[in-house]
């Protein structure tokens, strides 16, 4: 319980199985509605923020509100006690590995926090009370400087506590060195029992830590020392070196084998135990994507085959044959599959049967997937035009004027036609296959773009996202990659995802189009993302198909095929399909 | 280009009405404002109306809000595409400085974006800009920010503006003047968040002046233009609220009248200058502390 508020168990029963949170009221004690509002939105802008943070030693935000004058986190509930309890409970001194292994993990958290995209979160207010000991002895920081834009409303407030804060956070700095001090500050009161509250602020160098407490190594004493330096520029760079020096006074002093640190804290988890479900092999390499419908998985294969599997055990259903490779996804309305082949032709056959329904010709390899709206099938194709074929009876109803290929997959919104091409024209057409307007990139457009509020993004082989007005193609913005891209974007709530040759999966905020993760992989991303639930597949030449968290880009997990993954995963419900050209589909858990 | 500059200016002086924007509003009968909210199939010409008021309100002795508001199409054929440029920037300083910070901003901004953005497209070639709308926002801020530290050294104000292409809008922001989105079912939303938390809980008397000098969110939450060496402006897009109005008004507006209020008057007049003059005579009959300055546009298709 603090002053500003309460933090309540309650249960959850919005969630199937019960499960515990941590409610905490914050109240305000503003009185003027417009600052109260203004306090609110900032409330709420950090609530967003908190809600993006994944990391074992932070509890998850799953809701807030506010009602009147109060504003309510719900969070996931932390079993154990925070470290001041634990300071009141114990006799004589704690353990010195006890103290460093919490050390090792705070500065991981820390260093994570600091590090965080596109602002690094400065935790301030690092103190016992705010650190909690889980029952498996990890610790959670609780607390977040979110509760402080409360406390802002009183006076003779400042944000962080006496004793804890350095002088330059009097000074209104909030850097990492903040938080370095802070926590300095905190394992200073952990082993010499002596709480900074009660002394005269900056003066731990007056308690010596080996004359207070004999117990504790010269090394780690050392580590704490630089910590707590009076001028931020005599501490350490940030929690990552501080980390570092903790690391070795525990080789030194041999107790790195018993420090209890997370495995997850350790290193990012490589893919540990991510086992596919099912494995199909096919008789070459899959390059496209594949498509889910009704408990089937279609794809195409350079063995020139479309492929049928049953979605649940990866059993062989039927395959259709064409004369080229296929290399796209595979589109399927009202009972019939539509793909392009390399052998120039738009392939449409049954689900139920795998027969043939009607085939239409164009004059070049069609690398484009089929779009289909208002009757009508929108396809590229190698020779230079978008296609145009009725649904019903596979005839031309129109195509684009002659020009590069276009292997990009058109896009449908409001009544208008969407698509890129190798020569770095996009182009936006109406239903008659009238141009609407055209926009030129420098290079290739493969890209096959998305709209989304308005708006169309796509990639090019220039080494830019793009981000277009599409009703007029005015560029609202443009990201800078660091090589070119052809993967499709994928867009979740206000973020849009893309990979780029530069082997980057980029995560890019629509409206201020600021970078807010990025992850890179050991090879090129010429696949395209998808977001399912809160997470982010994505398949790269390295041979990977890669797990993210959506929001922080974290690596959940990775699963490595025998050879590069060029395609796009799809996800359905509980499972994630791809293919890769080591002639395998492979079917994961999602 | 200069003769719309100084007609706008040259208006200034003239405070006791608003400013409406009859540069470039295409007229429209009421049947057409309020007939044609949602896209008609077929149909795809949009029309940019919008409506200004610039006041002193009831208690200040000089303006120093300044705005600019400037609708039109661009394009060629049957295909162009609303434009629209709208700025409200309100100054402070001492003596004259803030009245001199907020018209060079806003002189500055829109110069920039005019002749990069809108005046490449006249004559024999036209040179669209190959730049996209947010780096030519994120120019013009800067510009902006060097004409007020030359125009009014010491002085410093606010920026909300929003530049607005097709469907889309790029805003710039810095300060505690604001956008909204308000929507035709009542909705009204804040687009813009005022970076200006402390300095109002200093004005009322909630954290001393020392005490606001040192508040660690100082820096977050206070920035003005001309103050510095970076504007800091927050720079977003948005697709324009539709069917609905974008507002940009000074404090003298918002601090005034509640949301509710405001989007009432807004909902309930034909037009967009007839409702910036109903908003700026409900601000002073609620006492008119500040200077009022207000900006309404949207979309008809
Ligand atoms: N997520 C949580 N799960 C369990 N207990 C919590 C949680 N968050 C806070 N607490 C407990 O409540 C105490 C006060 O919470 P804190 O967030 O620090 O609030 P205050 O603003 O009052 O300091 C903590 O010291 C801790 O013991
Ligand atoms: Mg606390």
């Amino acid at each position: 319980m603090g002053g500003m508020g309460a933090v309540y168990r309650a249960r959850d029963k919005n969630f199937k199985a019960i499960r515990l949170v941590a409610v905490k009221e914050m109240i305000s004690q503003v009185t003027d509605p417009i600052i109260r509002k203004n306090i609110f939105q900032i409330f709420e802008r950090e609530a967003n923020i908190l809600a993006t943070l994944r990391h074992p030693a932070i509890p998850r935000i799953y809701d807030y509100f506010t009602k009147g004058e109060r504003a309510y986190l719900v969070l996931e509930f932390i079993h154990g006690k925070n470290l001041e309890q634990v300071l009141a409970e114990t006799q004589g001194f704690l353990p010195e590995e006890q103290v460093l292994g919490w050390a090792v993990e705070l500065c991981d958290v820390l260093e994570y926090l600091h590090s965080h995209k596109p602002e690094p979160v400065i935790f301030r207010d690092i103190k016992p009370s705010n650190i909690m000991s889980t029952l498996q002895n990890h610790i959670a920081l609780v607390d977040f400087g979110i509760a402080k834009v409360f406390e802002s409303g009183q006076k003779n407030t400042m944000v962080g506590t006496q004793g804890y804060s350095p002088p330059d956070q009097y000074r209104g700095e909030a850097t990492p060195k903040v938080d370095v001090y802070a926590l300095g500050a905190t394992l200073h009161h952990l082993i010499t029992l002596r709480d900074p509250q009660l002394e005269a602020p900056f003066s731990f160098a007056e308690r010596v830590i080996g004359e207070i407490n004999p117990n504790i190594s010269k090394e780690f004493a050392a580590v704490i020392e630089r910590a707590l330096e009076y001028k931020p520029e005599d501490r350490y760079e940030g929690a990552a070196d501080m980390k570092e020096a903790l690391i070795n006074v525990a080789r030194k002093t041999g107790t790195l084998l018993h420090l209890n640190i997370p495995a997850a804290t350790q290193a990012a988890t490589r893919g540990v135990g991510v086992k596919p479900l099912w494995v199909f092999a096919c008789e070459d390499e899959l390059r496209g994507a594949p498509s889910y419908h009704d408990g089937s998985l279609y794809i195409g294969c350079y063995d020139n085959n479309l492929y049928a599997l049953d979605a649940a055990n990866g059993a062989f259903k039927w395959k259709y044959p064409t004369d080229g490779g296929i290399p796209g996804k595979p589109a399927i309305f009202e009972g019939n599959i539509y793909f392009g082949s390399e052998d120039k032709r738009l392939h449409v056959i049954s689900t139920r049967s795998g027969k043939v329904v009607w085939t239409y010709y164009t004059e070049g390899p069609v690398r484009s997937s089929p779009r289909i709206a208002e009757g009508h099938v929108f396809v590229g194709s190698d020779d230079g035009h978008l296609h145009a074929v009725s649904v019903n009876s596979g005839r031309l109803a129109w195509k684009t004027e002659p020009g590069a290929p276009v292997r990009s997959t058109p896009f449908v919104s409001n009544e208008y036609v969407y698509f890129g091409s190798e020569s770095g024209d996009f182009t936006c057409v109406d239903f008659r296959g009238d141009p609407r307007w055209r926009f030129k990139a420098k290079r290739a457009i493969t890209s096959s773009p998305l709209v989304n509020d308005g708006v169309v993004y796509f990639g090019s082989m220039d080494s830019a996202f793009y981000a277009l007005d599409a009703q007029s193609g005015w560029v609202v913005w443009r990201f800078r990659l660091g090589k070119g891209s052809i993967s499709t974007p994928a867009v979740h709530q206000n973020l849009v995802y893309t990979g780029a040759a530069d082997h980057i999966i980029y995560c890019i905020d629509m409206r201020s189009a600021k970078e807010m993760w990025r992850y890179t992989t050991d090879h090129q991303v010429t696949g395209s993302p998808i977001v399912h639930r809160d997470a982010l597949y994505c398949g790269s030449v390295d041979g990977s198909l890669y797990c993210l968290d959506a929001a922080s880009g974290r690596l959940r997990w990775r699963f490595q095929t025998e050879a590069p993954i060029t395609g796009t995963p799809v996800a359905h419900e509980d499972m994630v399909f791809i293919g890769s050209t080591d002639k395998k589909v492979y079917a994961f858990l999602a | 280009m200069t003769n719309f500059f100084k007609r706008l200016f040259a208006k200034k002086s003239n405070h006791s009405g608003p400013l409406s924007s009859d540069a470039a509003t295409a007229p429209l009968d009421e049947n057409q404002i309020w007939g044609n909210d949602a896209p008609k199939p077929g149909n795809k010409y949009v029309h940019l109306i919008a409506g200004s008021a610039l006041d002193m309100g009831k208690r200040r002795e000089n303006n120093e809000d300044a705005l600019l508001c400037f609708s039109g199409a661009l394009g060629g054929g049957s295909q162009a595409q609303p434009f629209g440029l709208y700025v409200i920037s309100d100054g402070m300083g001492g003596h004259r400085s803030g009245e001199l910070a907020s018209e060079a901003a806003v002189r500055a901004l829109g110069n920039s974006l005019m002749s990069k953005l809108y005046k490449p497209l006249f004559g024999p070639e036209p040179q669209p800009s190959q730049e996209s709308l947010r780096e030519l926002m994120e120019a013009a801020v800067k510009e902006a920010h060097r004409a007020v530290k030359k125009a009014a050294p010491g002085g410093g104000c606010t920026l909300t503006a929003a530049l607005v292409v097709g469907t889309q809008m790029v805003i710039a922001h810095l300060g505690d003047s604001r956008a909204y989105s308000i929507m035709r079912d009542g909705r009204m939303e804040a687009l813009t968040q005022d970076h200006s938390l402390v300095k109002r809980l200093q004005e009322l008397g909630q954290l001393t002046d020392e005490e606001a000098a040192v508040h660690p969110q100082k820096s977050v939450l206070y920035r003005a233009l001309g103050q510095g060496d970076l504007a800091q402006a927050d720079i977003f897009n948005s697709s324009m609220p539709n069917p609905g109005y974008l507002l940009i008004c000074s404090d003298g507006l918002w601090g005034v009248l509640n949301e509710d209020t405001i989007q009432r008057i807004v909902n309930s007049t034909s037009s967009p200058y007839l409702a910036c003059q109903h908003l700026v005579e409900a601000a002073n009959a609620a006492g008119g502390p500040d200077n009022i300055s207000v900006v309404l546009a949207r979309l008809v298709y």
